[in-house]
């Protein structure tokens, strides 16, 4: 007898290609969610593998807080070309400027919470009914319970305890008039499965992934780069490190790591080493520690 | 001893095992779950910082590790869990992915989620208290789901005095009672202290009358066997893909994911429910061709003619066909707050296709602590198990649940709510 066993990298990529065609055939717009990080990435890659030969049948969509690094909107963009998916970008600044949303004051100000609006006013814009995203449930507590098809309702709200159960591979994404899903083709993912599964694929990923020297700050514990949107304040001492990303975010609020791993093999050996979850350097889910939660249940991704 | 596979050749040759935990309130099933992702070394040290804070707020005596999993607010503030959350970790040898359920009584439901889509069960049982009626309901659930392998977790052994004749009688008391269970293929038992860790990764040497393996090594090597069907062979058609690009004018491909068998070029197929006859051209993914397909690949089928075929229609070969009909008979658990309408109209959707259905009968519900049936009381309420047939607006290709767990098996969503009401699965 044959022995017909998958590895578990590709279990999980025949599990997300088909959450991405059950998806695509059982929502009339959905959308995927792309904010340049190495997560959205592997979902366009996977969506890719999912309609192969023919394009992706629902654009990409960046929610952009207009604090962005260089390196993510030139990596955006050719991706986009490369899959020839239609790209829509919800613009926090232009949320802003119609005073849809205010922006934060103080000097820990962010657009974190600002994109939530952002996002929600372009779905209900383009009336997409559901929204693909790379969120994986080991990234964060809350997340341990998400669903793969996650019910929203109208005003875009999570609801823990009201969540539809879900069994084998039978996915229910029927909905009244007005809501809409958020959809989890990487829940079962862990961060060492993205990247071993990039670095198998041969997947390209934005420079600030690996190890670059860079002007930073240390604001808070999170070393932040130093941009046109941070700049060091009074008693900041602007230092020169070597450091990566290890997710691209708000180029206010994404922390960078110290690191020497310039190579995807060195960021899996580093990765394996890690004794801080990856969004430990985020300084928008240090507010508390049930930040993440209270965030879901408004409607963030 | 490091769990945390660093080497990327190793990670690459990795298989899965999906499990379940079961235990009452107050089980240990928290800690243990706690213990496993803490001792392989899947808990990152902010993670811990963060329970340390938490347990020292609370006035814990050690670092509470039942706080890892225990996710959201509402659960921290009551102090248990309610909801099924996925834990991950992984070895060496293997990957796992836990479906952590709750043991409560008003929560049959999760418990139904969790272990439908598990390989193996871990039932917990508080040495103090021995085999009770919520392991009876436990072990019947994994076995009603299908789950063919066992753990008896015998928990709190620190709380016996590590007695051999404890973890003697808990093992006579439930085999006892699961030779009434007839797809549980292999049960094991083995005596732990989740809260100080003996035999969950490191075997206890404070009980060396037991010669088995500790849990943690037990999961890694526990032959899981062919658990997908692969003789049947079934492709429900998910997805029609037509390019309209000049390189692939004419490539209309059927994709989908095999839920049963071995398909390969050249194969005859058969296309039901419409029962016309193809073959399969080729078996195409963006990486190139390939040689066969089987569960649980995704791949798109291209066949030698063209015929109309959608989602919802299923490929599957003529010598081993599925059932195909409108009546059907089946175990349903019921997961509404709200009781079943036995006159009510559901829609139900089986692997990639939906239809309308209405209850025609209902047999008989089953008793889970006694596994009596109950003939008496015919009403399903939130949580209650029994035995239905239905009848559906378009016919259903399906094997019994107990031949395959894909094609075996679906779910009744209310047609006005859209909530999904019931899970079910086929005689």
């Amino acid at each position: 007898m044959p022995d017909y066993t998958l590895t578990h990298l590709h279990q999980l990529e025949s599990e997300a290609i088909f959450i991405l065609r059950e998806t695509a055939a059982q929502f009339e717009r959905p959308v995927l969610m792309f904010s340049g990080g190495k997560d959205s990435i592997l979902m366009a890659y996977l969506a890719k593998k999912a309609f192969w030969p023919a394009k992706l049948p629902f654009p990409l969509l960046h929610v952009d807080t207009g604090h962005n690094f260089k390196e993510t909107i030139e990596f955006r963009d050719r991706l986009v070309a490369d899959t020839g998916a239609h790209l829509v970008v919800a613009s926090v600044q232009k949320a802003i400027d119609e005073g849809r949303v205010v922006e934060e004051k103080g000097p820990n100000a962010s657009r974190n919470a600002l994109q939530i609006q952002a996002l929600l006013d372009c779905l209900e814009e383009g009336q997409y009914d559901a929204a693909l995203g790379g969120g994986r449930r080991d990234e964060e507590k809350a997340r341990a319970k998400e669903r793969f098809f996650s019910h929203r309702d109208e005003f875009g709200q999570w609801d823990p305890k009201n969540q539809r159960p879900e069994l084998w591979n039978v996915f229910n994404g029927r909905m009244s008039h007005g809501e809409h899903f958020r959809v989890f083709p990487l829940s079962n993912w862990t961060e060492m499965d993205v990247w071993q599964y990039i670095k198998l694929e041969g997947i390209e990923l934005p420079s600030l992934y690996f190890a670059h020297e860079r002007d930073v700050v240390v604001r808070n514990g999170v070393i932040l780069a130093v941009s046109e949107f941070v700049e060091p304040r009074d008693s900041e001492v602007v230092e020169k490190r070597l450091v990566r990303f290890r997710t691209m975010g708000d180029a206010t609020i994404t922390g960078a790591v110290d690191s020497n791993a310039d190579t995807l093999e060195a960021i899996i050996e580093e990765v394996a080493a890690a004794r801080e979850t990856e969004r430990g350097n985020r300084a928008d889910d240090k507010r508390s520690e049930s930040a993440m939660e209270d965030r879901k249940k408004q409607g963030y991704f | 001893m490091s769990h945390q596979s660093n080497s990327t050749d190793g990670y690459l040759d990795m298989g899965l095992l999906r499990f379940t935990t079961a235990g009452s309130v107050d089980d240990g099933k928290s800690t243990l779950i706690g213990r496993l992702l803490y001792d392989s070394k899947a808990i990152f040290e902010d993670q811990l910082e963060a329970i340390e804070t938490t347990s020292k707020q609370r006035g814990d005596e050690n670092v509470n590790l039942a706080l890892l999993t225990d996710g959201l607010r509402a659960e921290r503030e009551q102090g248990i869990t309610i909801d099924v959350a996925y834990r991950y970790f992984a070895t060496p040898r293997r990957k796992f992915i836990i479906a952590d359920t709750p043991g409560h009584i008003q929560y049959t439901r999760n418990m139904v989620t969790g272990a439908s889509t598990a390989n193996l069960a871990i039932i917990l049982v508080d040495a103090r208290k021995g085999v009770i009626e919520q392991t009876c309901r436990h072990s019947f659930i994994a076995n009603l789901l299908r789950i063919q392998h066992v753990v008896i977790a015998v928990n709190k052994m620190d709380l016996v005095d590590w007695s051999e004749d404890v973890f003697k009688r808990i093992k006579r008391d439930f085999t006892k009672f699961a030779s009434r269970l007839d797809n549980m293929v292999e049960v094991s038992f083995i005596p732990i202290s989740a809260l100080v860790g003996d035999n969950v990764v490191e075997k206890s040497e404070r009980m060396p009358w037991y010669q088995g393996p500790s849990l943690l090594y037990h999961l890694e090597t526990v032959y899981m066997g062919p658990d997908e069907n692969h003789v049947d062979a079934r492709f429900p058609i998910q997805w029609v893909i037509r390019p309209h690009s000049d390189e692939y004018h004419d490539f209309r491909g059927y994709a989908g994911r095999v839920a049963g068998g071995v398909f390969k070029p050249e194969d005859e197929v058969v296309v039901m429910p419409s029962g016309f006859n193809a073959k399969v051209k080729a078996i195409h993914t963006m990486d190139g061709e390939l040689e066969e397909a089987f569960a649980p690949l995704s791949v798109t089928l291209t066949l030698d003619r063209e015929i109309d075929i959608s989602r919802g229609d299923m490929l599957v070969k003529a010598n081993r066909p599925p059932k195909c009909d409108q009546d059907l008979e089946a175990m349903i658990c019921w997961f509404s707050e709200k009781p079943m309408n036995s006159r009510g109209k559901f829609i139900i959707r089986h692997t990639t296709k939906e239809t309308k259905a209405v209850v025609k009968d209902v047999k008989y519900k089953v008793d889970i602590n006694s596994l009596h049936k109950i003939e008496d009381d015919l009403e399903f309420k939130l949580n209650d198990i029994g035995r239905i047939s239905l009848r559906t607006a378009a016919p259903l290709c399906y094997d019994s649940y107990s031949k395959n767990r894909t094609t075996g098996s679906f779910v009744l969503i209310d047609a006005f709510t859209n909530e999904t009401v019931a899970a079910g699965m086929m005689i």
